[in-house]
C-alpha cells in the first residue's frame, strides 16, 4: 500500500520534537506588525476570523433587536425607522461581512495551502490586500450605520433606494462596492492557487472535496461579484446625479434593478453554502473513517450547483408581473439545483453507512447540518413551484427557508469547520462536552426560532413588518424564545475556545486520524512555511488506515 | 393572544383550494424525505458508531443502481411539482374575460381603490361573491405588493407599469389585505381589508354615495387635457379614432422613431393605452403623424386610470364634440420633468 506523503510518519515524528515545541506560525514573531502586515495565509485567515466574529456578534445583536420587537404585535420596542434600519443592517452585516467571507476567507485561507501541499496561496500580497479591502469596506459600512443607518432592506430595491430613501444608502453602497473587491480578489487568488500550487501527485481527482467546493465558490465570486458592484454603482449614480436608470419617473425600469441584483445575489447564496458542503464532506469522511461515497459525482455536483446558480435568479421575481412563460422557464431551472443538492445528502448518508462513526463536536454539528440543510433545501421546492410561490413570496415562509439554508446550512458548516480545524490552527484541544452541548443548543434554538416562521408565512404574515396583526403573536413568541436559546449556543464557543487557546491540552498533529495532508503532513499548529519537505501524493483522498497517532481525545 | 391563533389561513377564493392541495402534496413529499434522511442519520450514527479504535471499515466507492435511483426519482418528483405548479399558476395569472375590473394604486403608505362605477376607497376593497374580479395595479412611488393571503394571490405594484391579479371570492366575510413588498417607514401599516359581499349588497354599496363613474371622470379629463382636439373621431381628426379601440389589434408604423415592417400590430390593452398617453412616440398607429405631446408628469396615476376607463367605454359615435372654452393644450404646460423630481 502506498503512503500519502514521503514517509509521513518519520517526517512528523522527527519534526514533532523540533518544530512543534519551538517554532510555529503563531509564535515565531509576536510583534503587532508581524500580524497586521503578515503575508502568511494562516495569519491572514486568523485576522479574518477575529474580524468576522466581531461582525457576527454585531449582526446577532441586530437580530436580537428585530426578534424583541416582534415579541408583541404593537411596535412598542423601537420606532418603525429603527426597526427597518435594524433588519437592513442585520442582513447586510450577516451576508456581506460574515457569511460570504466566513468559510472561504477564514478556513479557505488557512486550509487550502495546507490541503494542497503549498507554502502559501499564489499571491500572498494580494491576499493581504483582500483583507484590507474587507476591513475598509467594513469601516465604511459601519460608518454608514453610525451616521444614521440604511432603511432599504439588504436588497436595495429601486426606486425606494435610489430616489425615496432618506438614509445613508450611497455610503453603504460604497462600502459594499469595496468589500466586493475583497471577495473578487480572494476568489481569483484561490482559483490560481488551486490550479498552480498543488504538490506533486495531487491531481484534480485526488483533491479533497473541500478544495473542489472552494474552487466552485471562487468561480462564482469572481464572475458574480462584479455584477453587484456595477448594479450598486448604477443605483448610486441615479441617487446622486439623477440619471434615469431604475426610476420610471426618470425613464428607468425598477425591475431591471431586480434582475441585475439577483443575478449576483442568487449565486451569492451558493458562495455561502458551497464551502459549507465541502466542510461537511471532510467531517463526515473523517469521523466515519470512510472514503466519500461517489467522490467524483460529489465533486461535479459542487460545480453544477455553482453553474445552475447563475441561471435561476428570476425565481425571486415571480410576482413582479414578469412574462408567465419566463416564470415557467425559471421555475423549471430552479428545480435543477435540487438534484445535485439531493445527491450530496444521499451520498453523505451512504458514506456513514457501514462506517466507524465517532461523535466528536464537528460531527455533531454535521448531524445538525444534515437535518437543517435538508429542511432548507426541501422548503425551496415550495418556492420553486409557481402555484405555491405566489402565495408564499415575500412572507415569513421565505425568511424561514433562507435562514434554514444560510444559518442551518452555511453557519452549521462553518461551526463544524472551525471545530474541525481548531486543533490544527491553535495546536490545542477544546472541551468536547461543551462543544457538543453548544451544537445541541444551536440545533434546538434554531428550530424553535425558524420552524414557526413556515407557519407564519403560510398564514400570510409579510416580511419586514414592524407591527403585525394579533393572530400572528403565538408563533412569533416561539420564534423570539428560540432566538434567545440560539444566542446562548453561539456565545458558548467564545468561552470554551478562549479557554482552549490559553489553557487547552496540546493537540496531536493528526488528532482525528484524518487522511488529507493538512493533517498528515503538518504539525499542529503548522510551521511558518507549512511543510518541511514538499509532500508527494500517491493516492486518492480519504484512504483511511490504522495509525498509532489516531487516538481520539474525549 | 391564543384566542386569535390559527394554524391555517382562511380559504376564501376559488384558487385557494387548488393552491392548498398543491401545498399539501409538497408537504407530504418533503416531510417524507426529511423523515427518511433524519431517521437514516440517527440509525446510521447509532448502528455504525465507533466500537473499536483499531477498526477501519472497508471502503465503498459507489453503487450505480442506488445512484441512478437517487438522481432520477428526485427528477421525477420535481417534474410533477413543476407541472402541477404551472397548472395552478396558469389559473392564477389568466383572468376570465368577463371579470369585474377594479383598479388599485399603491403609494406610501396606502392603497387607493377605484371601482368603474366611480366608488373610491382607501385601504378597503369591496367585492361581490362568486364573480371573478380583476384588479389592475400600479404604484405612484416605490414598489408595493397587493397581497391577499385568504385568496392565495399577490401582485407587485410597480411604478410605471400595470400588472394585475384576479380572484373569485367564495365566502362572504372580511379578509386581510397586506402590502408585502417593503416600501419604507410605515410598510407594516399599509394594510387593509377586503370585504366580500353578496351581489345585492355589493350593488347597494356601489350606488350609495358614489361619485360620478370612473369613465365619466375620464370623459371630463378627455376634454380638459385636450385629447378631444385631435382624437375627434371624425374626418377632420389629426389623430386616430379611439372609439371601440380597446382590445383590438392595431397596425403600427413606428416604434420609438424606428420604422416597423408593414404587418406590425399591437394589442390595445390597458398597458398599451397607458404607454401611448405617457410615451406617444413608443408605438405610433399606422397612417398617423407622431404629433402627440407626452402627458408624463401631467396626469396622476388615478387620472390616467380614469382616462383609460373612458377610452374603454367609448363606443361607435360617442366621441364628444370639442368645446371651445376648454383651456390651452396640455402640451404647452409641459415642464421639464427633471425639475419635478425630488
Amino acid at each position: 500500500m502506498s503512503t500519502i506523503s514521503l514517509e509521513p510518519k518519520t517526517l512528523v515524528a522527527e519534526n514533532n520534537q523540533v518544530v512543534n515545541e519551538s517554532v510555529n506560525f503563531l509564535n515565531h514573531d509576536h510583534s503587532v506588525s508581524s500580524w497586521l502586515l503578515s503575508l502568511d495565509h494562516k495569519r491572514i485567515g486568523i485576522l479574518y476570523l477575529v474580524t468576522i466574529t466581531l461582525m457576527f456578534l454585531l449582526g446577532g445583536i441586530l437580530a436580537g433587536v428585530v426578534r424583541l420587537e416582534l415579541l408583541t404585535p404593537k411596535g412598542d420596542f423601537v420606532a418603525s425607522d429603527t426597526y427597518n434600519k435594524s433588519f437592513t443592517a442585520h442582513g447586510i452585516i450577516m451576508l456581506f461581512f460574515f457569511l460570504i467571507p466566513s468559510i472561504p476567507a477564514v478556513l479557505g485561507n488557512f486550509v487550502i495551502p495546507l490541503m494542497i501541499g503549498a507554502k502559501d496561496v499564489a499571491f500572498p500580497r494580494l491576499n493581504l490586500l483582500s483583507y484590507y479591502l474587507y476591513l475598509i469596506g467594513g469601516v465604511i459600512a459601519l460608518t454608514a450605520l453610525l451616521l444614521g443607518g440604511v432603511d432599504t432592506g439588504w436588497t436595495f430595491y429601486t426606486p425606494f433606494s435610489s430616489t425615496y430613501s432618506n438614509s445613508y444608502v450611497s455610503v453603504m453602497a460604497i462600502g459594499l462596492f469595496v468589500v466586493g473587491f475583497s471577495s473578487i480578489l480572494t476568489g481569483l487568488n484561490f482559483i490560481i492557487t488551486i490550479h498552480r500550487m498543488r504538490c506533486p501527485g495531487l491531481t484534480w481527482f485526488r483533491l479533497p472535496l473541500f478544495i473542489w467546493a472552494l474552487y466552485a465558490t471562487s468561480v462564482v465570486q469572481l464572475l458574480g461579484t462584479p455584477v453587484i458592484a456595477v448594479t450598486l454603482g448604477l443605483m448610486v449614480v441615479e441617487r446622486t446625479l439623477g440619471v434615469g436608470i431604475f426610476d420610471p419617473r426618470l425613464g428607468g425600469d425598477p425591475v431591471l434593478f431586480q434582475h441585475l441584483f439577483w443575478f449576483y445575489s442568487h449565486p451569492a447564496v451558493y458562495i455561502m453554502i458551497l464551502p459549507s458542503l465541502g466542510v461537511i464532506s471532510e467531517v463526515i469522511a473523517t469521523f466515519s473513517r470512510k472514503n466519500l461515497f461517489g467522490y467524483k459525482i460529489m465533486a461535479f455536483s459542487s460545480v453544477s450547483i455553482a453553474v445552475f446558480g447563475f441561471i435561476v435568479w428570476a425565481h425571486h421575481m415571480f410576482t413582479t408581473g414578469m412574462s408567465p412563460y419566463a416564470a415557467m422557464v425559471f421555475s423549471l431551472l430552479t428545480f435543477s439545483v435540487a438534484i445535485p443538492s439531493g445527491i450530496k445528502v444521499f451520498s453523505w448518508l451512504a458514506t456513514m453507512y457501514n462506517g466507524s462513526i465517532s461523535y466528536e463536536t464537528p460531527m455533531i454539528y454535521a448531524f445538525g447540518f444534515l437535518g437543517l440543510f435538508t429542511v432548507g433545501g426541501l422548503t425551496g421546492l415550495f418556492l420553486a413551484t409557481l402555484g405555491t410561490d405566489i402565495h408564499l413570496h415575500d412572507t415569513y415562509f421565505v425568511v424561514a427557508h433562507f435562514h434554514y439554508i444560510m444559518v442551518g446550512g452555511a453557519i452549521m458548516g462553518y461551526m463544524a469547520g472551525i471545530h474541525y480545524w481548531w486543533p490544527k490552527i491553535t495546536g490545542k484541544l477544546y472541551s468536547q462536552f461543551w462543544g457538543r452541548l453548544s451544537a445541541g443548543i444551536i440545533f434546538i434554538g434554531f428550530n424553535l426560532t425558524f420552524f414557526p416562521q413556515f407557519f407564519l408565512g403560510y398564514l400570510g404574515m409579510p416580511r419586514r413588518y414592524h407591527e403585525y396583526p394579533d393572530e400572528f403573536q403565538v408563533l412569533n413568541v416561539f420564534s423570539t424564545a428560540g432566538s434567545s436559546i440560539l444566542a446562548i449556543g453561539y456565545i458558548m464557543p467564545l468561552f470554551y475556545f478562549g479557554h482552549s487557546f490559553f489553557f487547552g491540552e496540546k493537540a496531536d498533529d493528526n488528532v482525528y486520524g484524518a487522511t488529507t495532508i493538512d493533517w498528515t503532513s503538518t504539525t499542529s499548529p503548522p510551521s511558518p512555511h507549512n511543510f518541511e519537505k514538499t509532500p508527494v501524493v500517491t493516492e486518492e483522498p480519504y484512504h483511511f488506515r490504522l495509525k498509532e497517532s489516531a487516538v481520539v481525545s474525549h | 393572544m391564543f384566542d386569535e391563533f390559527k394554524w391555517l389561513p382562511e380559504q376564501a377564493s376559488t384558487i385557494a383550494p387548488e393552491v392548498d392541495m398543491l401545498m399539501l402534496f409538497i408537504v407530504v413529499v418533503t416531510v417524507f424525505i426529511t423523515a427518511a434522511v433524519s431517521i437514516l442519520t440517527i440509525v446510521f450514527a447509532v448502528k455504525f458508531r465507533r466500537k473499536s479504535e483499531t477498526y477501519i471499515p472497508a471502503p465503498m466507492h459507489g453503487n450505480v443502481p442506488l445512484e441512478i435511483a437517487w438522481t432520477f426519482i428526485p427528477v421525477l418528483i420535481c417534474l410533477v411539482m413543476f407541472s402541477w405548479g404551472v397548472k395552478v399558476y396558469s389559473n392564477i395569472v389568466v383572468p376570465p374575460v368577463d371579470s369585474l375590473d377594479i383598479y388599485a394604486v399603491g403609494r406610501q403608505w396606502m392603497w387607493k381603490v377605484q371601482h368603474p362605477e366611480g366608488q373610491r376607497e382607501i385601504n378597503t376593497l369591496h367585492v361581490p361573491i362568486g364573480r371573478p374580479v380583476k384588479i389592475t395595479i400600479t404604484s405612484e412611488d416605490v414598489l408595493h405588493c397587493f397581497s391577499l393571503p385568504a385568496f392565495r394571490v399577490k401582485q407587485d405594484a410597480v411604478p410605471g407599469r400595470y400588472s394585475s391579479l384576479w380572484f373569485e371570492a367564495t365566502k362572504v366575510g372580511t379578509y386581510p389585505l397586506y402590502c408585502s413588498e417593503y416600501c419604507g417607514t410605515e410598510h407594516s401599516r399599509m394594510i387593509g381589508k377586503v370585504i366580500v359581499m353578496e351581489e345585492n349588497d355589493y350593488q347597494n354599496w356601489l350606488s350609495s354615495g358614489a361619485e360620478s363613474g370612473q369613465a365619466l371622470q375620464g370623459r371630463k379629463l378627455f376634454a380638459k387635457l385636450q385629447c378631444v382636439t385631435c382624437h375627434t373621431g371624425n374626418a377632420q381628426a389629426k389623430a386616430p379614432n379611439l372609439e371601440g379601440i380597446y382590445r383590438k389589434h392595431i397596425p403600427i408604423s413606428h416604434m420609438n422613431g424606428k420604422k416597423m415592417p408593414e404587418s406590425t400590430i399591437v394589442y390595445a390593452d390597458d398597458a398599451y393605452l397607458r404607454e401611448s398617453i405617457l410615451y406617444p412616440n413608443a408605438k405610433v398607429a399606422s397612417g398617423w403623424e407622431s404629433i402627440m405631446p407626452t402627458y408624463q408628469g401631467l396626469v396622476t396615476e388615478e387620472e390616467l386610470l380614469q382616462v383609460i376607463a373612458y377610452i374603454k367605454s367609448l363606443n361607435q359615435g360617442q366621441t364628444p364634440p370639442r368645446v371651445d372654452n376648454t383651456p390651452t393644450p396640455a402640451a404647452i404646460q409641459y415642464k421639464n420633468l427633471n425639475n419635478e423630481v425630488k
